[in-house]
């Protein structure tokens, strides 16, 4: 076996680095599109098309985008969490990163729904801030749950161990996502009909416009992810050849390469010996490679 | 030919551990003697699956544990110390002589929580410092052994601390008397107990070979304990009530019962994973 | 038997490659000696061998069994002597060796058997932090040997003790033991006399592989420059 396929032929066991043929980039723009159309379209009927609801005025249309916001985040977590198993896995540190990205992303949706829910609440109720709304209370104990991922992630220097801990965690709170639900909706006084138990008995019209609405959110959220993922990655394959130049100089005067600052971001652990075939350039190098004899 | 194992090779950890008989193995039988030299039980360790002895394990473990704490005392008198001083905060912070009901139960498990967390910083620094990690991954045993080990640890300190933060609580702030309400009380901490010494114990791992190891694990703890403060605040309410103290409501003893099972379920398929390298 | 076959390991921190394309092969019985300056991967390979650091690379087959899918078959079967003393300085050394034994499945009796061979029964009754240095690194030494390993991994054994302790101690974990061992070593002469096989790392990777009767001390000298 050359020793490039031995390289890669070690299963679960091997930390993969960006051995597939993965394209993050691929599909980007249509996605973009995408979102910018769906998005326009909700804003539209929201303003334009949904009739004002009885109670609440012209308030209630922070409805559909703050639930939205708020199922989007919250499978975002839960999908933070199923990336994470499959790291574990596989040790493939891409679903280390995409485990990363969606949590990340979506604690900035979460903050936005802290955010809307709040101005609901003024709305509705007077206070910035109420605890009847069970909903908003179990997303608070989430959203300070997840703050801690970055911090925790930013305090392991190892990546390999940053990548696994990370993980851990990401399944432990994926899983205290629902039963934090369940536990803060049984304790709640007063179980208000609004919210996600309202979406049962809605009209047509205001229904159509919340699945737009929705629609509109997850495309937004998947676009960003993806954004996101892709500029990391890139950045990554970048810094890999630029480690394979490096080295190439390095190894003859028997120089230690020196290691990546830290970061609370994961990384892709692309060796740069790795054969790449994303990258033409590295296509020559991995050849030489098998060609020099193993010491 | 080998069956296998959890945690060697970084699966979750979802096999059996009761005591089974150890697997036929390739290598060495024991001497006509049957005093096995220490090379032989190696082979034969080594050839046979860890599981068989996984309760002998966590029993070694449970008594270095002891034996450290004893020694050093660092955990059970701080933790019922801050416990009986928190009482007291609350005194004055809240302006009161006795509370009941609501107000007790809630002072009594943030009280607890807090103390608990104090355990849970140092569950497992004196294994990362002096390395106790390696010790353990070096020897042929089942690498749950150490959740068991560490779960029971945490048990163990929470008994104690409730030993004496109880009736502290029912001496210093307590309006009704515990008396017959005493047992079911037992029960509540008993369930939320398990909870805590399982969740504690994961975030204990998480935590303790991170930098701000200290910050970080009441941090990841206490969101996670919230459901634990629920259930066992509710579930406690109706016992520490003025005049006829009725008993905790069912539905509260399941909703910890329930998350006690699904955390120490989690905690025992992802434990593997903070230890191995 | 080749009680240690490597081929192609390599084992990275990130984006640093602590060891790579690393192979070699050492037969039973015999010492394989690793020289290299600080950082360049002799620490990290003994972990490896001891099943606590896997693979991310290559193969690796210890006593006949390969890692890290079969490292549960070895464990019982290595000795490490590392850095740290991997011990509890609030127990005593009885106690601690007593707690391995339990690890181990090794009888009671042979606890007291290795502490008195590592010449520290007198003080056995003493919580470690009152020990010195060398007193605590016999009890590790103890402790390594205490399951009569068939290989030994020995990260610089002998750099806290005395001359006395090492003539104690040689036929434990020395070349005269007759076990299998793989050694770091800073000390290119001494090291060089105990050896079978050298090997010398730089940057993780191998700098020099050699028979100790072909290795001369300014070759190892040599790779610390």
């Amino acid at each position: 076996m050359s020793p490039a396929r031995r390289y890669f032929a070690g299963g679960s066991d091997t930390t993969r680095s960006s051995a597939g043929a993965v394209r993050y980039g691929a599909g980007l723009r249509t996605l973009s599109v995408a979102t910018i159309a769906v998005m326009t379209i909700a804003l539209a009927l929201v303003f334009f098309w949904a009739p004002l609801e009885a109670e609440q005025g012209f308030l209630q249309k922070i409805f559909y985008v703050h639930v939205p916001l708020a199922i989007t985040a919250l499978c975002g977590f839960v999908l933070g969490g199923i990336f994470a198993i499959a790291y574990l896995r596989t040790r493939d540190s891409r679903w280390d990163m995409r485990s990363y990205v969606a949590i990340h992303m979506s604690l900035i949706f979460g903050v936005a729904t802290l955010i809307t829910g709040s101005i609901w609440a003024k709305g509705s109720w007077g206070h910035w801030w109420v605890w009847n709304e069970p909903t908003l209370v179990s997303f608070l104990i989430v959203f300070l749950l997840y703050a801690t991922y970055q911090p925790l992630r930013f305090a392991i220097e190892d990546p390999e161990r940053q990548s696994r801990y990370a993980a851990v965690f990401a399944i432990t709170a994926g899983a205290f996502v629902p039963l934090n639900f369940i536990a803060v909706r049984a304790s709640s006084a007063y179980l208000h009909p609004r919210v996600l138990g309202a979406t049962s008995n809605l009209p047509w019209q205001m229904a159509l416009t919340f699945l737009v609405s929705l629609l509109g959110i997850v495309l937004l959220f998947t676009t960003l992810c993806k954004y996101e993922l892709t500029v990391k990655h890139t950045r990554m394959q970048l810094r890999a050849l630029r480690r394979l130049a490096e080295r190439r100089e390095d190894v003859t005067a028997g120089v230690a390469p020196t290691s990546r600052p830290r970061s609370a971001a994961p990384g892709v652990h692309a060796t740069a010996m790795s054969a790449n075939p994303v990258h033409p350039a590295s296509g020559p190098a991995s050849a030489e490679r098998a060609r020099r004899p193993s010491s | 030919m080998s069956a296998t194992i959890p945690g060697a090779s970084g699966a979750a950890g979802g096999s059996g551990h009761s005591g089974g008989a150890e697997a036929p193995g390739g290598a060495g039988a024991p001497g006509a003697s049957g005093e096995r030299t220490p090379a032989e039980r190696n082979r034969r360790a080594g050839a046979a699956q860890p599981h068989g002895r996984t309760l002998a394990v966590v029993r070694a473990l449970l008594r270095k544990e002891l034996l450290v704490e004893l020694r050093t005392l660092e955990s059970v008198p701080g933790m019922a110390l801050f416990a009986v001083t928190t009482f007291v905060v609350f005194h004055f912070a809240l302006n009161r002589d006795s509370v009941d009901g609501d107000l007790a139960a809630g002072i009594l498990w943030v009280t607890l929580l807090f103390a608990a967390i104090l355990g849970v910083n140092r569950l497992f620094v004196a294994d990362a410092d002096q390395g106790g990690f390696d010790a353990f991954l070096l020897a042929p045993v089942d690498r749950s052994a150490m959740l068991f080990a560490k779960v029971l640890t945490l048990l163990a300190y929470l008994f104690v601390l409730e030993l004496v933060a109880v009736p502290a609580f029912g001496l210093l702030l307590l309006g009704p008397s515990l008396g017959h309400a005493l047992p079911a009380l037992i029960g509540v901490l008993a369930l939320g107990d398990l909870g805590i010494a399982a969740i504690g114990t994961l975030v204990a791992a998480l935590a303790v070979q991170t930098r701000a190891r200290d910050l970080l694990g009441p941090l990841l703890a206490l969101p996670l304990l919230v459901p634990i403060v629920i259930g066992g605040a509710r579930a406690s309410s109706p016992l520490l009530a003025l005049g006829h103290s009725s008993g905790p409501a069912v539905r509260w003893l399941l909703t910890l019962g329930l998350y006690d099972l699904v955390f120490g379920l989690i905690a025992f398929a992802l434990f593997d994973f903070l230890l191995e390298d | 038997m080749t009680a240690v076959e490597v081929e192609g390991l390599a084992r990275h921190y990130g984006e640093r490659e602590a060891l790579s394309e690393v192979t070699l092969s050492l037969a039973s019985g015999q010492t394989l000696v690793v020289f290299g300056p600080n950082g360049a991967g002799k620490t990290t390979l003994l972990r490896v061998l001891a099943t606590l650091l896997r693979p991310h690379a290559g193969s690796v087959r210890v006593l006949g069994e390969s890692l890290p899918g079969d490292a549960w078959a070895v464990r019982g079967r290595i000795g490490l002597l590392a850095h740290e003393p991997l011990l509890y300085r609030e127990l005593t050394a009885r106690e601690n060796l007593r707690f391995h034994a339990r690890l181990h499945d090794v009888a009671d009796a042979r606890v007291r058997d290795v502490l008195e061979l590592v010449g520290i029964e007198h003080r056995a009754e003493e919580p470690l932090r009152t020990l010195s240095r060398g007193m605590v690194q016999r009890v590790a030494v103890a402790r390594a040997v205490l399951h009569d390993p068939e290989l030994l991994l020995l990260d610089e054994p002998w750099s806290n003790l005395d001359p006395a302790a090492v003539e104690r101690l040689e036929p434990l974990i020395g070349a005269s033991s007759a076990r299998t061992r793989v050694v770091c070593s800073h000390d290119p002469g001494n090291g060089l006399a105990e050896a079978d096989l050298v090997l010398g790392l730089r940057a993780g990777r191998v700098a020099l592989l050699e028979a100790a009767a072909d290795v001369t001390a300014e070759q190892i000298v040599g790779l610390y420059r």
